[in-house]
């Protein structure tokens, strides 16, 4: 029969398929340099912060473009501590987690929560900066800089009532550097960790002064406005013009102390005309004041594209965040416990193997084989995996992740136990064992094909709806689960057909798991494979 | 026993497997027909769960409560090491820490759990926990968590939960064109998801949600061993118009040739997860791998009683109300009457088979054994 002759020949190919595309897979592994999984902070050690969004109206879900936003702002002011490999990321449609290995938590707990600082000072002086990279603040010198000395406790208490504000600002606008403050300036290089105090000068870089080299600097006043007085802000394009704006607007108060601010300030010379936007000890922007603002609502024109002028009229309009974050769970894992953590899950993935194995061959004999030579592919295709994940989607393996994989071991070695079982009873109705694997597995696919269909539909809906270490369970599952539905298709079932060729299975000798006394056929039933059409049924 | 194929061949009939007695009917356990017996048990199991959530509740971990967790390794574990870290946690100048609790881990560490804390607290405990411990305050792992945390993760769990039921359901009903078995299923899965949680409740097992992690995950274990036993079933029911058997014998039948694979897939999934349980518990001595494992271990075993013993005889019932099936198994019980007048009247049937067939089993057991007769097939009774 034709159809036999291409059956027999197909497993091999498949095999060799198979196995061209695992090679290709640590090919890949292999050229990128990734020999070691991405480990989760839990395994290598270091904190996790998840911060949960707070929606502000109270109902509905927490806008995705905040979420964003937020995200961003935070990695800038986690990068701005310079302590390596920090990752920030959004999860769910309202979490931002926060992960820094080997980093002690608090310093990093404490910069994240915080509600940032928005103020509006007056520019004295532009200068450039030769400023080493912010990279390598992680290190305090030793002996601290004159900025580092100065007062970080406001001399003086901010007036509340408006009489009082109105007073201070005509006051402020009349501030002048001292030597000492010029001289302190002058020694100031981006990256010095500086106390920003509301009725001191402030030295600052600007935001995307990240990266090590040049940068502008600048001596900044008291603090004229607080953020807290902006009532609103908005990015958009004027009618007859070309470029993007951001347009602000501030409450009674502020718009009082923004006239006098912006009377005194049009009338100056250059710097003495611009005033800064400061976010977190950085100056955000730097606009110069053309004409005095009576109303409270100014624009703020410049070289904005859609992007940039978004996100400034953001940073004014939140003064921080976007969103109200809730600090819901902030873990500091030593490097010690990390260690443990990873040994123990090796060690428990390890003995459920040597288990399984052990089952196995107690129960099937033979086809141990089989199952030993299946599921050490499923396992180097995983970790091959899991290795390209780390590397290409930043996938890290957590202890929840590994116990997936742990727990998978299971699932994969239950599709062989449906589908020899299967082989079994096909044997028992008096097909040869040849024969069997064929007609065992036609039936046998579709069980294993809607059973891991289920599995790996739970590993979904829980990785898209789960969070926190749920996720990383939900992940690792699925993915090995689907692992096991390719390899049972292209490596174990191919293999099977090309392993009851020999005769040693083929013919169900003694340990193969084929055998008769095993099976419970009588050995004179096996070689009648011809009656077997009407034992079929029932 | 001999090796030789040739007495092989001839003690064949007494050598066979426990397995293949099942598969044939030589041995056939009454799972479909016992189903009162099997029901009133679940009944029981599951009014002592919901008692045990009901009174006892369940021991909801920091995430749900909120609070602060620090870990810390110590050279010895001795009989002073709790009261240690006590006055160490009392004595660091945080105020409100009365309800401190102190327990150790294995030999070497201890935990200590708190009220939630601001940062500043967290470090200052830290520190103090550190000097007690003679070791340096990075040393020291802390957790804190905020009581709306485990809230979330409840939340999040609980609609995973509602959208796997529903894609599920659509996909069995797909899958075996036939809502009932879907229906049975999740009968089932309910079945295990109480009896799983009120062993929790029962034990008094810590709730985490590394715990959830592995309830949910039960959900699809739960419904993998169903549809491998339900895949069955609906192969041996393809054939009912033919009238040998009814859909209940036929289920029934089913779960016993699935039983050995039933039980070696149970056993292949727990091990693994054994092993997540034991390295959790003896080698670390807590945390997400052995609440994972524990609720794995407890739910796997509960979803491979469930499969059995009540989503199937709950499918048969849900069968055996349809009108089709009635008439059918009305087909079967006259036909076996006829045959049995044939075979009374002819006096050299099998003396094993049975002409009284009074409860189901036993006539499917009867209809069964006939098969290793030496008559030729053409001439058996049909």
């Amino acid at each position: 029969m034709p159809t036999t002759t291409t059956r027999r020949r197909r497993p091999a190919m498949t095999l060799v398929s198979f196995l061209v595309v695992v090679l290709i897979l640590v090919a890949i592994m292999a050229f990128s340099r990734t020999w070691t999984p991405k480990l989760g902070l839990d395994l290598s050690g270091g904190t996790t912060i998840t911060l949960t969004a707070i929606n502000a109206t109270g109902t509905g879900s927490v806008d995705q473009d905040s979420l964003q936003q937020a995200r961003t702002i935070i990695e800038q002011r986690v990068n701005s501590l310079g302590v390596g490999e920090v990752t920030v990321t959004t999860s769910g449609n309202n979490q931002i987690i926060v992960s820094a290995p080997n980093v002690q938590g608090d310093t990093l707990i404490e910069m994240v929560g915080q509600t940032a600082q928005l103020e509006f000072r007056r520019v004295y002086a532009v200068e450039q900066s030769y400023a080493v990279g912010e990279g390598q603040a992680t290190e305090l010198p030793t002996v601290p800089t004159s900025v580092e000395q100065r007062p970080s406790e406001p001399q003086s208490e901010l007036p509340l009532d408006q009489v009082g504000r109105e007073a201070l600002i005509a006051e402020q606008l009349l501030w002048k550097p001292t030597d000492q403050d010029e001289q302190d300036f002058a020694d100031f290089a981006c990256g010095d960790q500086m106390p920003m105090v509301w009725d001191q000068p402030y030295f600052a870089c600007p935001r995307d002064s990240q990266t090590s080299g040049y940068s502008v600097k600048y001596l900044l006043g008291p603090m004229m406005i607080e953020g807290s007085l902006v009532e609103d802000s908005g990015a958009g394009i004027p009618q007859n013009q070309m470029s993007w704006i951001v347009t602000l607007g501030f409450d009674s108060l502020g718009t009082v102390l923004f006239r006098e601010a912006t009377t005194a300030l049009s009338s100056a010379e250059e710097p003495l005309n611009q005033f800064a936007i400061v976010l977190d000890g950085r100056v955000i922007s730097a606009p110069t004041v053309n004409d005095t603002i009576p109303d409270g609502s100014a624009q703020i024109s410049g070289s904005f594209n859609q992007e940039s002028a978004n996100n400034l009229a953001n940073i004014l309009r939140y003064g921080a965040l976007p969103l109200n974050f809730d600090s819901s769970d902030a873990e500091t894992i030593s490097p010690t416990l990390g260690e443990d953590q990873l040994k123990a899950g090796l060690i428990a993935g390890a003995i459920g193997l040597l288990l399984v194995i052990v089952f196995c061959l107690i129960y099937y004999r033979g086809l141990t084989v089989v199952v030993v030579a299946s599921l050490l592919m499923a396992a180097g295709v995983v970790y091959t995996l899991v290795c390209l994940l780390g590397e290409s989607m930043n996938f890290a393996l957590s202890l929840p992740g590994l116990a997936g994989v742990i727990v998978a071991i299971g699932i994969t070695a239950d599709s062989f136990v449906i589908f020899f079982e299967r082989v079994r009873d096909e044997a028992r109705e008096g097909r040869s064992i040849r024969t069997a694997v064929e007609t065992g597995w036609e039936r046998a696919r579709r069980t294993i094909v809607v059973a891991d269909g289920v599995s790996i539909l739970s590993a979904v809906i829980l990785f898209i709806l789960s969070i926190g270490a749920i996720k990383g369970f939900a992940f690792t599952l699925g993915l090995t689960t689907l692992v096991d539905l390719a390899l049972i298709f292209f490596f174990t079932k191919p293999l099977m057909s090309l392993l009851v060729k020999t005769k040693f299975f083929g013919t169900g000798r003694r340990w193969s798991g084929f055998e008769a006394e095993h099976l419970g056929i009588s050995a004179a039933r096996q070689p009648r494979p011809r009656a077997l059409a009407t034992a079929k049924e029932g | 026993m001999s090796d030789t194929d040739l007495l092989e061949e001839t003690q064949a009939p007494k050598k066979v497997s426990f397995a293949h007695k099942l598969w044939t009917g030589q041995i056939s356990y009454e799972f479909v027909p016992k189903w009162r017996r099997w029901y009133a048990l679940s009944a029981i199991l599951i009014i002592i769960s919901i008692g045990a959530i009901v009174i006892r509740g369940l021991d909801l971990g920091i995430e749900f409560r909120g609070g602060a967790n620090f870990k810390v390794e110590v050279a010895q574990v001795t009989d002073s090491t709790v009261e240690q870290f006590r006055v160490a946690v009392m004595e660091s100048g945080v105020a409100n820490l009365d309800a401190t609790m102190v327990t150790t881990i294995g030999t070497n560490r201890v935990s200590i759990e708190t009220r939630p804390m601001t940062v500043e607290e967290q470090a200052t405990v830290r520190a103090s926990i550190a000097e007690s411990a003679g070791v340096d305050p990075e040393a020291v792992d802390s957790r804190q968590i905020s009581g709306s945390w485990g809230g979330q993760v409840t939340k999040q769990a609980a609609i995973a939960l509602v959208v796997f039921l529903v894609l599920v359901s659509l996909l069995m009903s797909f899958y075996f064109r036939d809502w009932k078995m879907a229906v049975a299923g999740l009968a089932g899965l309910f079945h295990d998801m109480i009896i799983t949680v009120g062993i929790y409740a029962l034990v008094g097992f810590t709730v985490t949600p590394a715990t959830l992690t592995g309830m949910l995950t039960i959900l699809g274990y739960s419904l993998y061993d169903t549809v491998v036993v339900f895949d069955k079933v609906r192969e041996n029911t393809a054939n009912l118009d033919e009238c040998k058997m009814t859909y209940g014998e036929a289920a029934n039948k089913s779960v016993n040739q699935v039983l050995v694979r039933s039980i070696n897939t149970t056993i292949i999934g727990v091990l693994p997860v054994a092993a997540i349980l034991f390295a959790g518990a003896f080698i670390l001595g807590s945390g997400p791998l052995e609440d994972i494992g524990l609720s794995l271990f407890v739910g796997m075993i509960v979803a491979a009683y469930s499969s059995i013993f009540i989503a199937t005889p709950l499918l048969v019932q849900l069968k055996m109300a349809e009108p089709a099936m009635k008439e059918q198994a009305a087909k079967v019980e006259r036909r076996r009457k006829k045959i049995s007048k044939t075979e009374a009247a002819k006096p050299v049937s099998t003396p094993t088979y049975s002409v009284e067939v009074t409860t189901t089993a036993d006539a499917q057991a009867a209809y069964v054994r006939q098969q290793p007769t030496k008559t030729p097939r053409s001439k058996r009774a049909k």
